[in-house]
C-alpha cells in the first residue's frame, strides 16, 4: 500500500479508542451506580464517535474497497495495534478507573500535539476530540482521588489496580516504524517527548490521591505489534459477533 | 476551506429551521449551530453539518431529516459531515438558548464558569424550573453526551445542564 505508514499510524490511534470504548461499553447496565454507568457509556460513546472519523479516513487511505466497518470489525487479533493497557478487563471499578486514568492522561497529551499535525484530517479530529477527552480526564482523575483518598477498602483497591496496570504504561511511549515515519513527515506526534510529562502528571494525581507511585521498572509490551494479552481474543469475540453473524451491518 | 462563519442561502433558512435535533425536539438545527453551509449548486443543495460531540448518534438522523425536508421543498440534496472547525456551544443562538431553558435544560455558561461548576462545586447553574442558582452537580455525564446532571436544592427538581464546549 502506498500510504502504508499513514494507514498503520491511523489504526494505532483508532484501535486504542475502539478497544477502550468496547471495554467501557461492557459496563452498560453493570456500572456500580446509575451515574457512573451512564458516565462510562458516555465515555465509550465519545471514543467510538472519534474512531469512526479515524476509520473512515483509514478506509480512504487504504482505498481497497473496505469500509470503516470492515476495518473496525473484521481484522484478526494480530492486526489490531492498540496498546495492552486498554484491553485489560473490567476487574472491578478501581481497575476501570485506573485504566481510564492512565490512558486519559496520555490521550489528552497526545491529542494536544496531534492538533498541530500537518495532516488536515488528523488535526481536525484531534481538535474535535480533545474537548471531549478533557472531560474524560477530569472524570477519571476525580475517581482516582475519591477512591484513593476514600476508605481503607477503596484505597487498597485503587492501589492494587494502579500497581497491576502500571506495567502497561511504558508501552504508550514506544515508537513503531509507522510512528517514526509520520514524525519525520510532520504528521505524527513524537510520543517519546511526552513521557516525562506523563509520569509527572500521573504521579502528581496519585500523590494527591494518597496513593503510592509504583516503582517497578518491569514493563509489558507487544500490543503495538499485534501481540496481545490473553484478554484480547475474548474482547474481539464480543466486538465482532454482530458483524460476523450478520455481515455488512452498518454503524 | 470552511470558515467559522456560516454560509447559508437565504431561501434555505426557513426549510432548515423546520429540522430539529431528535433528542431535543424544541431546538432547530439552525439554532443549535450545526449547519455550517447550505448552498444551491446546479439544482442540488449541498449541506455541511458538524457534530456537537463526535459520538452524537443524532447526526445520522439529522442528515436524513435535512434531506427529507429539502425533498419536500423540491430540492435534491447532499449532506456532508465536517469536523473542522469544531462545534462550540457559542454557536447556539440566543433563541436556541431560550428554547433549551423553556424545555427544561439549563443553557451552557462560559468555559471558566463550567470548570468552577463541574469541578469545584460552585453554584452558578440556574434551575430551569424555578430559576434558583441553589443547584448542584449530580454527575458530569447526563442523558446524552452533551449534558450533565444537576439537581435544584430549592425546588428539588433534577434537570439537565448543557455542558459548555469550546
Amino acid at each position: 500500500m502506498k500510504n502504508d505508514n499513514l494507514y498503520k499510524y491511523i489504526l494505532g490511534i483508532a484501535d486504542n479508542s475502539l478497544i477502550l470504548g468496547q471495554r467501557l461499553g461492557e459496563l452498560c447496565g453493570h456500572g456500580p451506580s446509575l451515574e457512573t454507568d451512564i458516565a462510562c457509556t458516555n465515555l465509550s460513546l465519545d471514543l467510538l464517535g472519534q474512531v469512526r472519523s479515524y476509520y473512515q479516513y483509514a478506509a480512504k487511505i487504504a482505498g481497497d474497497g473496505r469500509s470503516e466497518d470492515d476495518i473496525a470489525m473484521l481484522r484478526k487479533e494480530r492486526d489490531y495495534l492498540n496498546v495492552l493497557l486498554v484491553e485489560q478487563p473490567n476487574t472491578d471499578f478501581a481497575y476501570c478507573m485506573g485504566r481510564q486514568f492512565l490512558f486519559d492522561v496520555y490521550h489528552f497529551m497526545f491529542l494536544n500535539e496531534l492538533q498541530k499535525s500537518t495532516d488536515f484530517t488528523l488535526s481536525a479530529i484531534a481538535i474535535k476530540s480533545i474537548k471531549e477527552v478533557s472531560y474524560h480526564q477530569r472524570f477519571s482523575s476525580d475517581w482516582i482521588k475519591r477512591l484513593g483518598d476514600g476508605t481503607e477498602e477503596s484505597h487498597l483497591k485503587m492501589q492494587t489496580a494502579i500497581d497491576d496496570l502500571w506495567t502497561y504504561t511504558d508501552e504508550l511511549f514506544h515508537q513503531t516504524d509507522a510512528d517514526k515515519a509520520m514524525v519525520t513527515e510532520g504528521i505524527g506526534v513524537d510520543i517519546t517527548k511526552l513521557k516525562s510529562a506523563y509520569y509527572q502528571k500521573v504521579s502528581d494525581i496519585l500523590e494527591e490521591a494518597t496513593l503510592k507511585v509504583p516503582e517497578s521498572k518491569y514493563f509489558q509490551k507487544g500490543g503495538k505489534q499485534g501481540i496481545h494479552t490473553e484478554h484480547m481474543g475474548f474482547l474481539l469475540a464480543e466486538l465482532q459477533y454482530m458483524q460476523r453473524a450478520y455481515p455488512n451491518m452498518e454503524w | 476551506m470552511v470558515t467559522e462563519k456560516q454560509h447559508i442561502a437565504n431561501e434555505l433558512i426557513p426549510i432548515l429551521e423546520q429540522v430539529s435535533d431528535p433528542e431535543i425536539p424544541v431546538l432547530s438545527i439552525m439554532d443549535m449551530g450545526v449547519v455550517r453551509t447550505a448552498v444551491i449548486e446546479n439544482n442540488i443543495v449541498k449541506v455541511q453539518i458538524t457534530p456537537t460531540y463526535s459520538g452524537c448518534p443524532a447526526m445520522d438522523v439529522i442528515g436524513d431529516d435535512i434531506k427529507a425536508a429539502l425533498k419536500e421543498a423540491g430540492y435534491d440534496s447532499e449532506v456532508e459531515l465536517i469536523l473542522s472547525p469544531a462545534w462550540t456551544t457559542d454557536w447556539i443562538t440566543p433563541r436556541g438558548r431560550k428554547a433549551l431553558e423553556d424545555y427544561g435544560i439549563a443553557a451552557p455558561l462560559n468555559a471558566e464558569a463550567d470548570i468552577d461548576v463541574l469541578l469545584h462545586g460552585k453554584r452558578l447553574v440556574k434551575c430551569p424550573q424555578c430559576g434558583s442558582t441553589n443547584t448542584r452537580l449530580v454527575s458530569q455525564f447526563g442523558s446524552t453526551a452533551c449534558k450533565a446532571q444537576f439537581q435544584c436544592d430549592d425546588c428539588q427538581e433534577p434537570f439537565d445542564y448543557f455542558k459548555c464546549l469550546k
